[in-house]
């Protein structure tokens, strides 16, 4: 299953590099749809089929808004020249990717091999979930019970988003219309 | 907007409906099968997009239901807190208490709270989603005349 795991991650990242630089917008789309897709799968393959419903379906949904985005402003990417600027900007990505990678490799030399998980509170979470809410679905139990206030600042960013964009674009939109009248 | 041909409309008209009791089914059941509040509430939100695509802005009259979505979405964020904070009255002190009895694990009416807060939270994320996309649609139609 390891194998399969990083073949599904290293197509997702070339996808990914796709999607960044295609010069046709519903390509990119595309690509960045086999992205959360194929998070989709590795969900499923590592046994987590909550979290692969909420990713199948966000994807879903987001793929459309863009999609729906895209064919009202422009199919075609505006690109730029590399400038003397862009140089720059690269060696220190190169350099930050570097450094990054070193420390990760430091990082992961005292971790427990893969699939082992070292977690006391998780494992009396699992123990203890049925007992104390009743609630077949551990994961649920665990949201709205033990870690109900990360849910609710979850909740919080959701109401936040749809706040700044009633102001921003109904605003907008009114001024936009009294000023044609 | 405009609306789409008429094999659309038809395909539309025939799964939006399934969607939403789909996400309907996901966000009751949340505390026993996969799913919950927020995979059911992006559902219910989906059967809207569809139907909005398809039939296009006419059909709907949007302008009254983003007042709708975004009362709907303020009004059961606020029931949840309230429910949450009524933990806090009702034997031990403490925010998020499911006071409620568990029931037997397994049977549609147990697990306490959970369900509630999975059925307002489903109801809350399709009004957000909705009312963000319903924000777009409408802004570019005024931008357009």
């Amino acid at each position: 299953m390891e194998n399969l795991l990083i073949i599904i991650l290293v197509l997702m990242i070339i996808a990914a590099l796709a999607a960044i630089h295609a010069k046709d917008l519903i390509s990119a789309v595309i690509a960045q749809g086999f992205v959360g897709y194929g998070l989709v799968i590795c969900f499923f393959l590592l046994k987590a089929p909550e979290l692969a419903l909420v990713q199948i379906v966000l994807e879903t949904v987001t793929l459309i808004i863009i999609l729906a985005v895209i064919y009202d402003s422009s199919m075609k990417e505006i690109g730029e020249p590399i400038g003397k600027r862009d140089i720059v900007t690269y060696s220190l990505s190169f350099v930050l990717v570097a450094l990054f990678l070193y420390y990760f490799n430091k990082a992961i030399v005292g971790l427990n091999p893969f699939g082992e998980h070292t977690l006391r509170m998780s494992e009396m979470y699992v123990k203890e979930v049925l007992e104390l809410t009743g609630s077949a679905n551990l994961v649920k139990g665990v949201l709205w019970d033990f870690r109900g206030l990360d849910t609710l600042g979850e909740a919080t960013v959701l109401f936040t988003a749809a706040m700044s964009v009633l102001v921003i674009l109904r605003i907008s939109g009114k001024k936009h219309q009294l000023t044609k009248k | 907007m405009e609306g789409m041909s008429i094999i659309v409309k038809k395909i539309v008209q025939l799964i939006s409906a399934l969607i939403f009791v789909f996400g309907m089914y996901s966000a009751i059941h949340g505390h026993i099968n996969p799913g919950g509040g927020f995979a059911g509430g992006v559902l219910l939100s989906g059967a809207f997009i569809l139907l909005i695509i398809a039939y296009g802005l006419d059909y709907f009259k949007l302008k009254q239901q983003t007042e709708a979505t975004s009362i709907f979405e303020s009004l059961s964020i606020l029931i949840a807190l309230l429910i949450a904070f009524s933990g806090l009255f009702a034997g031990s002190l403490y925010f998020f208490n499911n006071y409620f009895p568990a029931g037997t694990p397994g049977s549609l009416i147990s697990g306490g709270l959970i369900p509630i807060y999975n059925v307002l939270i489903g109801v809350k994320v399709a009004a957000t989603l909705s009312t963000i996309f319903f924000a777009l649609i409408i802004y570019k139609e005024e931008i357009r005349r």
